[in-house]
């Protein structure tokens, strides 16, 4: 009986158990998982802020999900060593747990700059994990001042889910526009200017450089006076247990396609690996769920001895604010065209025949249509574009290709 | 597995199985209660002045939006792509990857989807029963399954 372990218990963790289980229903699975708690949806933790969910419709998989997939979950453990000649893990708690094959899906951390003066803040938070939500909302009242340093993903989703719960909300940020990772300069105007519409303010191209208490002095000269922090400047991939044993890290733990790292027996998944960007054409920290759920099952299904490739990868968000939706995927590299129908744009970026990348805000429907062209390299020339730009729809395929897709079990 | 399928060379894009799609999940006694109302079917009739065809759920031998679901709302169940709503908090990343456009917000902004009728009390999907000319199909293509 073949012993697996698992480093992490989020998505990619989950993907990699039943990856597991559907090429091996006997082996035994370890689950190490820092976190003391069931797998949930960590990008769930801004709506449990804003009332949309709560710890109990947040679990990502049922309550019963360890023990119907024959897993051991060592909660509150976090591995600190690998060990490959014994092929051995041990964890902070002194275990040691042996492997056969072992995923490493250990996710990132929040990185936190050397602030002067973070230390004399009394109520600061990051916003990754369950317990950083419960913890702002335990400080939150109706009077607080809220200053979010970072204008990104993670930033704006707790703007969101503190929303009507704060006297106060600014949000700044280094970069000279809000959600710098998927959006270009005019989209990111929209939508910074929806955010304004709310309420929420801005101080852009600008962040803290000291801090006094309650006080935020900035770049620009300016000081923020607020009662709580939130730090989201970032992410940075845990990829440090690779690091140590020599295996090859770059941003994450570089692995090919089958979720292999430089190491033998050992895969890695999620946001602490690094894999192909199809649309980038080179390899790149996809820290995205789809992308981590996925990584995970591939690697699943090769260390329990099948074959599974995930070579089709690509960065692509979903993410609204106060009811208006966002959809971005791919690379915003080639021709951009725009197709503008009140507050509704999308942006296609098309380069040698092939779409590498959108930005859709506002009519997101049939979206997937869009990132399906990107996903499976079609080629544009078979396709009326032109028609598609304009309205997302299987119409704009020859009757062949609708057959494929309509025809049969796909 | 028995799934819907759609022959486009019949379809004549009368929208009548959005209706009945509608009123199979309406929980309305009778489907004219419908008249007026703003309705949210899980399928839905595309084309242009040369072709029409419905698109409902693929039910995908290997379903993105299942891997894809932020919240793993989206689950198959017997073969049946299936969303619990209560746990949908509307992200909408399923729309974002399912290639057929199969997906849609419900009334109240969660997702909804084709189940195939089965948690309503149809039995057989209703937009298959209520095609005039069976430009909707419910039937087994595939020998492996």
């Amino acid at each position: 009986m073949k012993n697996y372990v698992i480093l992490g218990n989020g998505a990619a963790a989950v993907g990699c158990i039943e990856g597991i289980r559907s090429a091996d229903k006997s082996g035994k699975i370890s689950v190490i998982s820092a976190e003391n708690r069931h797998v949930y949806a960590r990008p769930l933790i801004s709506y449990y802020l804003e009332g949309k969910t709560d710890a109990k419709k947040m679990k990502y998989r049922p309550d019963d999900f360890y023990d119907k997939n024959g897993c051991e979950v060592f909660y509150g453990e976090t591995a600190v060593k690998i060990d490959t000649s014994s092929k051995t893990v041990y964890t902070d708690k002194d275990t040691a747990v042996k492997y056969d094959s072992l995923c490493v899906a250990t996710g990132s951390s929040p990185f936190v700059p050397p602030f002067e003066g973070l230390d004399t803040v009394e109520n600061k938070f990051t916003f990754m994990t369950l317990d950083d939500a419960l913890a702002v909302e335990k400080k939150l009242s109706l009077g607080s001042r809220v200053l979010i340093v970072g204008a990104g993903l993670i930033g704006l989703k707790c703007a969101e889910g503190i929303y009507g719960k704060a006297a106060e909300i600014t949000v700044c940020d280094l970069a000279d526009r809000v959600l710098s990772s998927i959006l270009d300069a005019e989209c990111a105007i929209t939508v910074q200017k929806r955010l304004e519409k709310q309420g929420i303010n801005f101080m852009l191209s600008d962040s803290a450089v000291k801090f006094d208490k309650n006080t935020a002095y900035m770049k620009s000269g300016k000081t923020v006076f607020f009662d709580i922090l939130i730090l989201a400047v970032g992410v940075r991939a845990n990829t440090a247990l690779i690091k140590d044993i020599g295996g090859d890290v770059n941003r994450g733990i570089t692995v090919n396609e089958r979720m292999e790292t430089s190491v033998r027996d050992i895969y890695a998944a999620g946001d602490c690996a690094e894999g192909n960007d199809i649309s980038f054409g080179a390899k790149r920290v996809l820290a995205i769920m789809p992308n981590a759920y996925i990584q995970g099952y591939t690697a699943g299904v090769c260390m329990a001895g099948g074959d599974a490739v995930f070579d089709n990868a690509i960065p692509m968000n979903s993410i609204g604010f106060f009811g208006h939706h966002i959809m971005t995927a791919g690379t915003y590299e080639g021709e951009c065209s725009e197709t503008v129908n009140g507050e509704n744009v999308k942006r296609f970026f098309v380069k040698d025949g092939f779409l590498k990348g959108f930005i859709i805000i506002g009519n997101t429907d049939r979206a997937g249509i869009y990132t399906s062209l990107i996903r499976n390299r079609v080629p544009l020339d078979g396709v009326d574009f032109e028609s598609l730009k304009k309205l997302a729809s299987n119409s704009v395929f020859s009757s062949e290709i609708r057959k494929q897709k309509f025809g049969g079990v796909v | 597995m028995k799934r819907v399928y759609v022959n486009e060379e019949w379809c004549l894009g009368c929208h009548l199985c959005e209706y009945n799609c509608a009123f199979a999940n309406s929980g309305f006694k009778n489907i004219a209660q419908l008249k007026g109302k703003r309705i949210f079917p899980r399928i839905h009739v595309e084309g242009d002045d040369k072709i029409t065809f419905a698109v409902s759920c693929r039910h995908c031998a290997d379903p993105i939006c299942v891997k894809s679901c932020i919240a793993g709302a989206i689950s198959k169940k017997d073969g049946v792509v299936c969303i619990d709503r209560t746990r949908c908090v509307g992200c909408l990343t399923c729309i974002l990857v399912c290639p057929y456009g199969a997906l849609a917000q419900g009334e109240d902004g969660t997702m909804q989807k084709c189940e195939l009728c089965t948690g309503n009390f149809c039995g057989a999907p209703a937009c298959v029963t209520g095609c005039p000319n069976k430009a909707i199909v419910y039937e087994e293509r595939s020998a492996q399954e």
